[in-house]
């Protein structure tokens, strides 16, 4: 196999894909935001359920490809129980990361397995696709009702 | 490369496609170091060399503006645009170059039509049919027009194939329907619709009708009057001519009728500070400089296109046609979307449990160059319940070794998913 298919989809991504976490709607849940990205007719609803500042549960729902949809399972599996402060923060770095604005040998470790994701910055194309849940992430926590567009 | 279907009987159509894909100089292209394989001709096709070639002698010796200079070049520039234009005329065999409305594009086209015939001859009450398998080039235009007129926008049904549901265009056909824009051929499905029987229909009572011949103008001849068409629009650059290029056909008797679509230059015969008095056909609508190096590239297309022989295309791409067709069904996770019984050279299809962006991407690794999407038509994608699609779609340069090559592409992204 082609090792930059590889690299690209590694098989963390692969299972997510097949066998994502928190998919579903969760009951109940005091945010919600849906994420489009026009280009390739991705649809996510995003579900939040906030105690205090912190995030308590989260669930997603949706169609999409390998990227958009292992990203958002690995990001719910990933700031669930998180701040809402953390979690901005987190979609900073991990923003930082697939786009590739910053350093070229920096380290996201601290991103655990969201850090798989980073062969995205290869495919501009394909960055959307990645970020889509986080954008929709960030929308949910503003408001309690929105819908948001990558475009 | 040995074709992966062996006993398929390649019956030789008389075309050299070795030699065509020597006028084409992209197709060298090397993707992460592989043959270039380019599978989105729906989208737009490459140029052959005479095209570009031809653009660029009008720059380097004959780039004037046309029709306001008595100057040397000017003259050379507007008889050279006006040759294109004879070109295109006698390419769709319209009756009359008057019938030739030179413009960006079909969705420059449709929106002409939509803005100048439809706001003359389309109010409140009145109906448009169009199809579920519409361009979003030919529905925007129409749902703009019914919202400022009040005018209502019917759609005749796809069934499961992706063909026309006619039964339910007879229904649909009414005398409140003031004009019927249906598409040749689909974009997203592939499907070759029975154009002939909705215009006899329309006409029965009088109703116009536009045929969208975006994905129909390259794969084979047609001829305007014979199929009685009241407008026929096309783009220039899914014809192996530039970008910026397009076509509007339309009856004299309508074209004369209609109010100009733009105000400016080159529309007008006469302008006082009262009143200005109207260019003549075409150019009535044809307001400011155009593209002229690109409408003389498209003459050059035309020309291209003819030293082949469209019925040598035609022919090819009906093998090509049938060879992807065992291809991919020789792989039965492939779901087709559209197996309509008549198509051009154009396959949507969806892999269960696979992105059509997953496949994409995988098959970019291999050169090879698809569209994954909605295809601009994404009230297909809601009768079929998906997102979008992976498409395939072929020209003339295409090779039956590069279908092999889609099929194999295919095989590995299951096994990149299995
Ligand atoms: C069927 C159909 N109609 C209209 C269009 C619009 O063409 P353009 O974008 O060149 O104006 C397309 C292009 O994809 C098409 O496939």
């Amino acid at each position: 196999m082609n090792p930059e298919i590889r690299e690209l989809y590694q098989q963390i991504i692969l299972d997510h894909n097949k066998n994502p976490k928190n998919f579903g709607k969760i009951d109940p849940y005091n945010h919600h935001a849906e994420g489009f990205n026009p280009l390739c007719g991705d649809h996510l609803h995003l579900y939040l359920h906030t105690e205090g500042d912190r995030i308590v549960n989260i669930s997603f729902e949706g169609g999409g490809c390998a990227i958009s949809k292992s990203s958002a399972s690995m990001m719910t599996a990933f700031v669930k129980g998180k701040t809402v402060q953390e979690a901005e923060t987190l979609f900073n770095r991990f923003h930082e990361m697939v786009t590739g604005t910053g350093k070229s040998d920096e380290d996201y470790s601290d991103l655990d397995k969201l850090a798989v994701l980073q062969g995205v910055r290869e495919f501009p194309v394909r960055v959307k696709c990645a970020s889509l849940s986080w954008h929709t992430l960030v929308a949910a926590l503003k408001q309690p009702e929105t819908v948001i567009s990558t475009e | 490369m040995i074709p992966l279907n062996s006993n398929f009987e390649s019956k030789p159509v008389g075309l050299d496609v070795e030699k065509i894909r020597k006028d084409f100089p992209i197709l060298d292209t090397q993707v992460s170091g592989r043959q270039l394989v380019y599978l989105d001709n729906a989208a737009t096709t490459h140029k052959p060399v005479a095209v570009i070639e031809r653009m660029k002698k009008y720059y380097e010796s004959e780039n004037s503006n046309i029709h306001r200079g008595v100057h040397f070049l000017s003259q050379l520039a507007t008889k050279e645009y006006e040759s294109a234009r004879e070109k295109i005329r006698g390419f769709i065999n319209a009756g009359s170059t008057r019938e030739v409305i030179i413009t960006r594009g079909a969705t420059d086209s449709i929106n002409l039509v939509a803005q100048s015939f439809g706001r003359k001859f389309i109010g409140a009450g009145d109906e448009i049919i169009i199809s579920e398998m519409e361009h979003h080039a030919n529905i925007v235009p129409w749902q703009m027009l019914c919202e400022s007129t009040g005018a209502v926008l019917r759609y005749i049904p796809i069934n499961d194939n992706g063909e026309l549901i006619l039964e339910k265009f007879d229904v649909l056909l009414n005398s409140r329907t003031k004009l019927v824009s249906v598409t040749r051929c689909s974009n997203a499905l592939g499907t070759i619709n029975p154009v002939e029987y909705i215009i006899e229909k329309s006409h029965q009572q009088g109703t116009p009708v536009l045929i969208d011949g975006s994905q129909s103008i390259q794969h084979g001849t047609i001829d305007v009057q014979k199929l009685d068409a009241d407008f026929f629009v096309f783009s220039g650059h899914k014809l192996y001519g530039p970008t910026g290029t397009g076509v509007l056909y339309g009856k004299e008797k309508y074209l004369r009728e209609m109010p100009p679509y733009q105000g400016g230059g080159d529309m007008i015969l006469n302008v006082s500070m009262e009143k200005t008095t109207y260019n003549d056909l075409p150019y009535k609508f044809e307001a400011g400089t155009p593209n002229i190096a690109g409408v003389i590239g498209l003459g050059a297309a035309i020309d291209y296109i003819n030293s082949i022989g469209m019925d040598l295309i035609s022919a090819h791409e009906k093998e090509l046609t049938r060879y992807a067709l065992t291809g991919l069904s020789s792989i039965w996770q492939v779901i087709l979307i559209g197996e309509p019984k008549n198509r051009a050279p154009v396959f949507s299809f969806i892999l269960e449990g696979i992105h059509p962006h997953d496949i994409g991407t995988i098959l970019d690794f291999e050169g090879i160059a698809i569209r994954a999407g909605h295809h601009c038509a994404q009230p297909v994608m809601e009768r079929y319940c998906i997102p979008a699609t992976a498409r395939a779609s072929f020209a003339v340069y295409n090779t039956f070794e590069e279908i092999d090559k889609l099929v194999l592409g295919i095989r590995r992204v299951l096994e990149v998913f299995s």
